[in-house]
């Protein structure tokens, strides 16, 4: 037995301590001399076919590997030139006509042409392909038919190529904010070729996202993925713009634990964390020359309300549970002030937008509204649940709304929080009292936070219905003649919903990294987007990350 | 029929047993030292209400974490709220469910084991195979079905936990009743013609308390940490309330920020364990049948 | 013996057929499923989808389509990561989990036993208290909180052993080893502690020690073979608990192993993959239950005889 143990497992062990004593090359100083950025992606991805995943890891790694029509600018979140050098709109906007980039190639250097766009669109919102974003498309003509199986013929939809280098996009009405989604990945053009040589146009299961098979037609292309370790990907010499790029490659880690990823961050194997825990935000931002960065984020965290169910289904309390939240101290305190209060839907300052805002932390007026509805003093208060998916944060923010709304209100609410599927399973069948939710936009548009409380809209959760409201989203907003004129009529919208008070706002999401000072080209923004173009490393050697 | 008669002969057999043990439990120091713990502690469960220095949801957010001082000899948690009454009131939690659930276990898995392990052959065969299929199955999606269709309660938290930690106990059973089984005081039982609930109950579960007792001691902490988990999950308790196993998870998270918040309720359920295993030893070694150890 | 053995391994089939069974229905039954996601799903591409797992057949119909599948080694595509089946993520995931499970047992065994027979021979002095006081810290200190105390100590403080890993960098199997084996190593010690307790007091160590051996001789040719008993029963349980248990390890230490695989494939309802683990897990504990019946046997001379009947 004891040579056994000695053999087997003492040797190697005193091996490694001793090795593990002489520290090697930090991930960091390897990097920076390398040109390769290391970079935590908060989870595995599902995989890299576009029209397939749906995350937020995956759109980092899609962002990196290929490239749709136009690409946002990190700093101004404006539409870039990408696959297409430039676009022309007709006179009544409807139609859009883009010019491919001359250089414009795949990573096996075939080139990228308009018929590429066209098949995978035409992928992208096919049925069969089970495309959870192909809503992304819905503003082209004919796309939402297609894709829900009204409309069978593929060459009905409204983009063409008119030759290689010409693509011409119709859509149903002029969409202001179409730009934007064409950044998206559900819009992106895939390698036909290479998908057909796995498989079926449609079939999910297919190799053709591996190493050595993928083609990419983006500033970096796919080297290898080992399962829960590592992504990594090099620079695509084929990438129209391969000037412009600046790393020789990017490491991603799906980094799941944001404590253990903050420890990384600390030991210098990450240049860049998908986040950071709350509770050490003190003592980041407390660091001379921190690596601490944080910006608004474009979502919203608030609580919804099943307007169906009493006591909630009188405006008067809904009004009340809102008005006894204090917003600025819940900021303060239990988020560190990395948040903002929110007094509506759509987060302050999408693209000039800025929501209503109809009340404030009062709490008189707040018991005013519940003693009128019937339970001065919370005498009388039947109480609710409210629900919340199983997370530290949600944990945090109802536990203090709890205890206000036993102060101000002199009401008991009780918690539960459920496992995730169960969650989600009790908000769509709308068998909750009051859920925690959160939304984030997909494009910076107000219509992407307002168009959640149509009647019949699939996010709704509420119960809120008013055909006012639709009318004026769906309706009189499209047809607005200038952005001015849109936003009064998204402002008066939003004011009829937040007076109906379907939804209780928390706050405006907040991004928050630890970001290494040799990453330079990385910007903060409201999209929490990331630009692998042009980030560059300028080495700047830091022995360690000490936390005071 | 004659089943009366042996409980009575039990029961009379028990009382000098356990008197016995008594006597030598009061002369182990150390045991004697971890009962007067456990004791303190379930009376200031029991207590906590009127006791705790703040109510239990009482929050001060302006104040947040702070490290102890003389009005919260703790601290307090983020919300500001008093370490030491949710220690007290998480106590309560712990302890019932430590206790509960361990009973739970024990008594399944101890009868499960010993019937399994005396029986042999095919019972055997299948008590076990019943065994290890509940071991397989995947416990996550056991758990939110419990939840799904009975709802939330403690008592089905107790039921829960109950439910997979007799496992382990039934096999550690039955191993040690097939090795007593074979043992001459067993075979003389047997010849002797007392019923097999006799034999089990009289013979074979005493002798084997040594295993049982070592074993209950590991439980009990595995099951309030368990409990910590299925709170997290959903089930269980839910805040405000707590337990010390919410506190302790809560408090790893911040221990580097907020170590007071993990050192605490750390020593709570450490200082609660060391009581309980060192009154489990002095009861193995008072109990033992055999005579002393050493 | 070989007899025994066989029979046990038929035994298997019917349970592990069961536990298929069992866990089928019971994720279909669970609430919510695999293409939920916080924003509503179109019902178009939610039936194209369904139609691309075969969902869109009466669940008696898939159940048996699975079985068909499974007899001949295929566990199915996964839900969660579209293009790869579950037998590839198994293959991905095993090797980690396995290393990391065998050397925690190593640390389990080597630290409590040593521990658990140390103080067992001179019970109620220090070389009792102090080896079982560890333990008794080891058991109340869970896996989530002695990891990043074990990070902050070497990774962070004293620079020593690299953050996360595995197998990337010397030494980067040590923590997680550790951290996972020692909440079984408190236990090993407790339990042999207690056995060997048991052992000493019988009358073949008195004969024995009567005799004149010397007394490491009575130890270890005679005390250590029934006084780890209690040991070898719970070791088969535990290391297959300790290849489900390896998830929270597996996280803390970012470690590409099984048990993430497992414990996210049920929060995700990644019905194949629940299943494909469930299959594998079941499998193995009912194989590790069986050697550490035939090893607590073998062990224990007495129980032989009972190989005849089984």
């Amino acid at each position: 037995m004891l040579p056994f143990i000695y053999k087997f497992f003492l040797v190697p062990l005193t091996l490694l301590i001793l090795v593990g004593c002489s520290a090697g090359e930090s991930n960091v100083s390897q990097g920076n001399r390398e040109g390769i950025l290391h970079f935590g992606n908060g989870s595995e991805p599902q995989g890299l076919d576009p029209h397939v995943v749906t995350g937020v890891p995956e759109s980092k790694l899609i962002d990196a590997m290929y490239e749709g029509l136009t690409r946002k600018n990190p700093w101004t979140l404006e539409p870039e030139p990408g696959a297409a050098a430039s676009w022309s709109f007709s006179e009544d906007r409807r139609v859009i006509t883009f010019q491919l980039q001359p250089e414009g190639r795949w990573s096996n250097g075939d080139p990228v042409t308009a018929h590429d766009f066209v098949w995978s669109w035409r992928r992208a919102l096919n049925p069969a392909m089970g495309n959870l974003y192909s809503y992304m498309l819905y503003p082209v003509q004919n796309a939402e038919a297609y894709a829900t199986g009204k409309l069978q013929d593929p060459e009905q939809l409204g983009v063409k190529a008119l030759d290689d280098y010409t693509l011409e996009v119709t859509l149903s009405e002029p969409t202001p904010y179409f730009l934007q989604l064409l950044d998206h990945y559900s819009t992106f053009a895939v390698p036909r070729q290479v998908i057909e040589q796995f498989g079926e146009a449609t079939d999910r299961f297919t190799r053709w996202t591996r190493p050595g098979n993928i083609i990419t037609n983006g500033p970096f292309r796919l080297t290898e993925w080992k399962l829960n370790r590592r992504i990594e990907v090099e620079k695509n010499p084929y990438y129209w713009d391969a000037d412009m790029v600046q790393l020789n490659g990017v490491v991603f880690y799906p980094t799941e634990n944001l404590v253990s990823e903050e420890r990384m961050f600390r030991v210098n194997q990450l240049h860049y964390t998908n986040d950071v825990p709350l509770d050490k935000l003190p003592a980041y931002r407390a660091m001379p020359d921190s690596p601490f960065v944080e910006a608004p984020y474009l979502g919203t965290y608030f609580y919804l309300i099943n307007t169906a169910r009493p006591p909630l289904d009188d405006v008067r309390v809904r009004q009340a549970l809102s008005l006894a939240v204090d917003r600025a101290k819940l900021a303060r305190s239990v988020m560190h002030d990395l948040v903002t209060p929110a007094w509506s839907i759509t987060p302050p300052g999408t693209l000039g937008y800025e929501p209503p805002k109809l009340f404030d932390y009062e709490p008189e007026r707040a018991r005013a509204l519940l003693a009128e509805a019937g339970y001065p003093g919370g005498k009388g208060w039947p109480g609710f649940e409210l629900i919340y998916n199983t997370s530290e944060s949600h944990r945090k923010i109802a536990v203090a709304l709890q205890q206000m709304w036993k102060d101000v209100l002199g009401i008991e609410v009780s918690l539960s929080n459920q496992e995730w599927k169960v969650y989600l399973d009790s908000v769509s069948e709308m068998n909750f009292d009051v859920a925690r939710r959160g939304w984030v936009g997909d494009y910076v548009d107000p219509n992407n936070f307002l168009d959640l409380y149509l009647s019949d809209g699939g996010n709704n959760n509420t119960g809120f219905a008013d055909p006012d409201y639709d009318q004026m989203i769906l309706e009189r907003a499209p047809q607005a003649q200038d952005r001015e004129e849109r936003f009064r009529i998204f402002f008066e919208a939003e004011t009829r919903l937040m007076e109906e008070m379907p939804i209780i706002p928390i706050y405006t999401y907040a991004s928050k990294h630890l970001k290494h000072p040799s990453v330079k080209g990385l910007p903060s923004n409201l999209m929490d987007f990331v630009n692998f173009k042009y980030i560059r490393l300028e080495p700047v050697e830091v022995q360690e990350f000490e936390v005071p | 029929m004659n089943e009366p008669i042996l409980a009575v002969g039990s029961v009379e057999q028990g009382t000098s047993l356990w008197k016995d043990a008594w006597i030598r439990l009061r002369r182990n120091r150390l045991a004697l030292f971890g009962l007067v713990l456990l004791v303190s502690f379930v009376i200031l469960a029991l207590l906590t209400p009127w006791i705790a220095p703040y109510a239990y949801d009482d929050q001060n957010l302006d104040l947040g974490a702070s490290p102890p001082s003389a009005a919260h000899w703790l601290g307090t948690d983020i919300f500001g709220r008093d370490l030491l009454t949710q220690i007290l009131y998480g106590g309560r939690i712990s302890l019932a469910v430590g206790f509960v659930a361990t009973s739970v276990a024990l008594l399944i898995g101890v009868t499960w084991g010993a019937v399994a392990g005396y029986v042999g052959g095919r019972v055997d065969a299948v008590m076990m195979r019943l065994v290890d299929i509940l071991y397989a199955l995947p416990f996550m999606i056991f758990i939110v079905l419990l939840m799904v269709v009975f709802g939330r309660n403690l008592l089905l938290l107790f039921l829960a936990i109950g439910a997979v930690e007799w496992l382990t106990m039934a096999r550690i059973m039955r191993g040690q009743v097939q090795t007593l089984r074979q043992q001459e005081f067993v075979e003389a039982a047997i010849s002797l013609g007392l019923s097999p609930v006799t034999i089990i109950w009289r013979h074979l579960v005493p002798n084997a308390l040594g295993p049982i007792i070592v074993y209950t001691t590991l439980t009990i902490p595995s099951v309030m940490l368990l409990e910590a988990f299925l709170s997290f999950l959903g089930l269980g308790v839910q805040p405000p309330q707590t337990s010390w196993g919410l506190l302790i998870s809560y408090g790893a998270e911040t221990m580097e920020e907020y170590p007071w918040l993990l050192i605490f309720p750390g020593m709570a359920l450490t200082l609660t364990l060391f009581a309980l295993n060192f009154l489990g030893d002095g009861l193995r070694d008072a109990l033992d049948v055999r005579g002393s150890t050493d | 013996m070989w007899k025994f053995i066989a029979s046990r391994l038929l035994q298997a089939v019917p349970v592990i057929l069961a536990v298929i069974t069992v866990t089928f229905f019971l994720v279909r039954i669970a609430p919510g499923g695999p293409f939920d996601s916080e924003k509503a799903v179109i019902p178009e591409v939610k039936a194209a989808l369904e139609a691309q797992y075969r969902l869109d057949q009466p669940l008696f119909q898939q159940y048996l389509a699975y079985l068909g599948d499974l007899a001949q080694g295929e566990l199915g595509p996964s839900f969660k990561y579209p293009g790869r089946s579950v037998n590839e993520l198994i293959a991905a995931g095993l090797p980690a989990t396995a290393e990391l499970g065998l050397y925690a047992l190593l640390v389990a065994v080597c630290i409590g036993g040593v521990a658990g027979v140390l103080a067992s021979l001179k019970p109620n002095t220090a070389q009792d208290y102090i080896p079982m006081s560890l333990a008794m810290i080891g058991i109340c200190m869970p896996t989530f909180l002695l990891g990043p105390l074990l990070v902050l100590l070497f990774g962070i403080q004293l620079e020593w052993l690299p953050v996360s890993g595995w197998g990337e960098m010397p030494g980067d199997k040590l923590l997680p080893s550790l951290t996972l084996g020692a909440a079984y190593a408190a236990y090993v010690a407790r339990l042999s502690r207690a056995g060997m307790l048991e052992v000493l007091s019988q009358d073949y160590i008195r004969t024995a020690r009567a005799k004149g051996l010397p007394e490491w001789q009575v130890i270890t040719r005679h005390a250590l073979r029934g006084g780890l008993m209690p040991v070898v029963t719970f070791l088969g349980p535990a290391f297959a608990g300790l290849l489900a248990g390896s998830f929270v390890v597996e996280t803390i230490f970012q470690i590409p192993g099984l048990g993430r695989f497992y414990v996210q494939a049920a929060f995700n309802r990644d019905y194949t993959m629940i299943l494909g683990t469930t299959v594998f897990l079941s499998t193995l504990i009912v194989l590790f239950n069986l050697a550490s019946d035939v090893l607590a046997a073998w062990l224990n001379p007495r129980l032989r005889s009972q190989f005849g009947e089984a």
